[in-house]
């Protein structure tokens, strides 16, 4: 059954430097990387050396305890460097691409005779599995379990994200594939959550065996753990899957082609690049390629895979996220304000309405990455809830995790939240609470005592 | 602005760990930071923050009291010449007033503020801006004649044991304001109340009683609902006129910071409370004619329902304990006031009294929460 559901809380931040996604150019790129910091409490086993030749699809490493997940070269050529931090944690295990790109094939059955059975082993296999998330926990699925229903966005309403359906026009046939491989997987069909109160999509309706639901209002009404509080909220013991609609084509690419074809279109955006636009390159591309000659030179910049509210911030060299498509450049807020809670700020953004600039609604603003302000107790109330549109006390549930009190945690609602629907609540606080790193404590907390 | 900031960075080194100063860090950072928003950047989490921080929120409360504040100087100065004869104008009114608020002002920052930093430095925080409010409202909720040594030992009690025992600002129970002058009021009530000490340099002999302690005493109110609103009646420094109490109400609703909810629930709390009180009262009690406006417009209700009942730390959290919150502070003020003999008002002691109860109020919207958390599992499962 499909449903329509208006969501009234939450947050559209302006930004400048919004991409046109209907145009998109190709980017060359030299380094490639998949990063095991990318998922939550992994422990990569690596399964090459530095000099090993790779095609694209063969495993750089597997999760240590639950060796079936691969992780698998997007590329084909040399593994470059194994990177690694404090206490020889692996940061990334880079490879060289090669001239042409060489792909491991996969022996697939007939389109009519997938089974579950074979769905999961091949995406373990090609190292597409960690595509598909679980909530609880935001982390990668346990492919011996199976959730209650598979929940996929077909939107991202955060600051300055591309339009999946302009960014996905010509996979419809990819997405098809994607899904069927998912509905094997599932109970009910997949649950395909689309922005309403749009025209109605050629993509979307052409799609057969998923169940398309609405939802209407600002950020994070495009997130999932979001929509399914809404549609088929989760209790303890509940699983429910999640993969994003450009993941859902990759699969489906995978299962039309037999090869690991990680082309993926990034939006380059934000007030630094000098001319945001969409740019195709493959999983885990090094970021200086994909950036460099393209943004502006007005001092010191933040270079963000992913958006503004939970992107990880990175440097030239790093790479782009695993699940991510959008790169965003905003200025470093590295500088003094004189006085700068006294001045009007007709140029300042704020949820509140204690700067004038919320007489100009339509305005997008060039945010930089200062606090505006230190760091306090909770003092305000109220704030957190107008932009979280789900029944859950976040100040509480913060609390509670906190005090590492594992029984309120559970019935404050631990297991239907993941950072990235906090985020909202981190950026208007008053008190400059780092409300995603205490939420991501509060998984790991949890992880330990049932995991 | 750069020499100011080359002077600040010059001097930071002695203040820093290992320095001369270490142990004046608090203080050092926090007129640092009051001069200039620092320029730490985000680590983690978001990289964009929202532009709002404690500093402006509490400017913004405070630039909300100053219309009732400089009419309460105006009204010290015509209340003073209105009663001791002789004709003044404007700014002789408004002069005498400034010259008695000001040392009351002076006296409860310096005290407040001086606690603030001395509790920040010994336990090593950065200094907090809540005592901006708390340290402007406590006069404002005074009579005028109140002593300065009174004014520095109600504002040294409201802070330590009302703010800094609990942990300071966003940790403490009760409205610190109210509870400087709930301390003034039952240490030395002969100062807080009567006809003897709301208009500042009574001659002998005359005395002033406000429309409350006239509804107490069952005679006929001197003023009429007009002269309560626009608030040149005797009473504490800030709260007679309701006029700019409106403006500064219609400033914290506008911006968001105050919330909406609170004072409306008390205004239909109190509103409600007077109306079945003068429908069921006896003629025998001297409060059965005051009117519900008279009710409305009297005292601190106004005040405590636009500044102090929405005080966001020791208010309701949740947004329907703010409506139950704010209902009962209505009602139980308007009660204390008719079927209390002891005490004339009950503004402050019913903020007091729902300060005390708000957590429960929270606890009890949390749990029903919770619950239907637990029956929608119980349900998943059967």
């Amino acid at each position: 059954m499909s449903k329509v559901i208006k969501l009234k809380q939450g947050l559209d931040i302006k930004l400048e430097g919004e991409a046109d996604a209907g145009k998109v150019f190709p980017v060359s790129c030299d380094y490639y990387a998949i990063k095991p910091t990318d998922f939550r409490a992994l422990a990569p086993r690596l399964e090459v050396k530095v000099g090993d030749a790779v095609r694209a699809g063969d495993p750089l490493f597997a999760d240590k305890y639950r060796p079936a997940i691969k992780f698998t070269s997007p590329v084909s050529g040399v593994v470059e460097a194994i990177r690694r931090g404090e206490k020889r944690k692996i940061l990334a295990v880079v490879v060289k691409a090669g001239e042409q790109i060489t792909y491991k094939t996969f022996d697939l059955p007939a389109p009519g005779a997938l089974s579950a059975g074979i769905v999961v082993e091949r995406l373990l296999e090609s190292g597409l599995w960690p595509m598909i998330k679980q909530r609880p926990f935001d982390m990668i699925a346990d492919p011996a379990t199976r959730p209650k229903g598979i929940f996929v966005s077909a939107f991202d309403s955060s600051p300055l994200a591309p339009d999946y359906q302009t960014l996905l026009k010509d996979e419809a046939r990819a997405l098809q594939a994607g899904f069927d491989a998912l509905n094997k997987l599932s109970p009910v069909p997949v649950s395909l959550n689309a922005r309403a109160g749009e025209t109605r999509s050629p993509l979307f309706d052409a799609l057969r065996g998923v169940t398309i639901n609405y939802f209407s209002g600002p950020h994070p009404a495009g997130n999932v753990g979001v929509q399914i509080h809404h549609l088929d909220p989760l209790n303890k013991g509940e699983l429910a899957w999640v993969v994003s609609l450009p993941d859902v084509a990759l699969i489906g690419r995978f299962f039309l082609s037999g090869r690991v074809d990680l082309r993926r279109t990034v939006a380059l955006v934000g007030s630094e690049v000098a001319a945001p636009a969409c740019h195709e390159t493959l999983v885990g591309a090094r970021v200086g390629s994909i950036v460099s000659g393209k943004l502006r030179d007005r001092g010191h910049q933040r270079l963000l895979s992913g958006n503004v509210l939970t992107g990880e911030s990175v440097d030239p060299d790093s790479f782009l996220g695993f699940y991510h498509t959008m790169i965003t450049v905003i200025p470093e807020g590295d500088r003094h304000e004189f006085l700068g809670w006294a001045t009007p700020g007709f140029h300042k953004f704020s949820m509140s309405h204690a700067f004038p600039s919320f007489l100009r609604p339509k305005k997008r603003y060039r945010l930089d990455t200062n606090y505006h302000g230190e760091r306090r107790a909770f003092v305000i109330s109220g704030q957190y809830e107008r932009v979280l549109p789900v029944d859950i006390f976040p100040v509480y549930l913060l609390k509670a995790i906190l005090a590492g009190d594992l029984e309120k945690m559970e019935q404050l609602g631990i297991y239907e939240v993941a950072p990235e629907d906090l985020a909202l609540c981190e950026f208007v606080c008053t008190s400059k609470i780092p409300v995603q790193e205490i939420v991501d404590r509060g998984i790991e907390i949890m992880m330990k005592e049932l995991i | 602005m750069k020499f100011l900031r080359d002077f600040l960075d010059k001097h930071k080194p002695a203040f820093e760990k290992g320095g001369k100063f270490y142990k004046l860090h608090s203080v050092f950072t926090g007129f640092e930071s009051f001069l200039f928003v620092p320029d730490r950047t985000t680590r983690s989490g978001c990289a964009v923050r929202d532009a709002v921080d404690l500093k402006r929120t509490m400017s913004v409360v405070v630039l909300a009291l100053v219309p009732a504040l400089l009419f309460g100087m105006y009204n010290v100065g015509y209340q003073h010449f209105h009663l001791a004869g002789g004709e003044a104008g404007f700014w002789s009114h408004f002069l005498y007033g400034f010259w008695r608020v000001l040392p009351m002002l002076v006296v409860s920052y310096v005290v407040g503020l001086g606690i603030e930093f001395a509790s920040a430095q010994m336990r090593g925080h950065e200094i907090n801006e809540g005592f901006l409010v708390s340290g402007l409202l406590i006069p404002m909720v005074l009579p005028v004649t109140a002593p300065l040594w009174m004014v520095a030992l109600a504002t040294a009690f409201a802070v330590i044991i009302g703010k800094e025992i609990f942990g300071g600002t966003g940790m403490n129970i009760w409205n610190p304001a109210l509870l400087a002058r709930a301390f003034f009021f039952f240490s030395y009530p002969s100062r807080m109340s009567g006809d003897q000490v709301w208009v500042a340099g009574l001659p002998d002999g005359v005395s002033q009683a406000t429309p409350l302690a006239e509804a107490y005493q069952g005679l006929p109110l001197t003023h009429d609902a007009g002269t309560m609103f626009w608030g040149l009646i005797p009473g504490s420094i800030g709260e007679t006129s309701v006029f700019c109490i409106l403006l500064g109400a219609i400033l914290l609703v506008a911006t968001g910071i105050g919330s909406w909810k609170i004072m409306l629930s008390v205004l239909l709390g109190g509103a409600g409370m007077a109306l079945l009180l003068q429908c069921t009262l006896p003629p025998t009690n001297p409060y059965s004619h005051v009117t519900v406006l008279q009710h409305l417009l009297a005292g601190g209700f106004a005040f405590g329902a636009v500044f102090m009942a929405t005080d966001p730390v020791t208010a309701a959290q949740t947004e329907k304990g703010k409506w139950i919150y704010g209902f009962l502070i209505g009602v139980f003020a308007i009660l204390i006031r008719a079927l209390n003999p002891g005490y004339p008002e009950g503004m402050m002691l019913a903020i007091l009294l729902m300060n005390t109860f708000a957590p429960l109020i929270d606890w009890c919207v949390v749990q029903r929460n919770i619950s239907r958390r637990v029956k929608r599992g119980r349900l998943a499962r059967s």
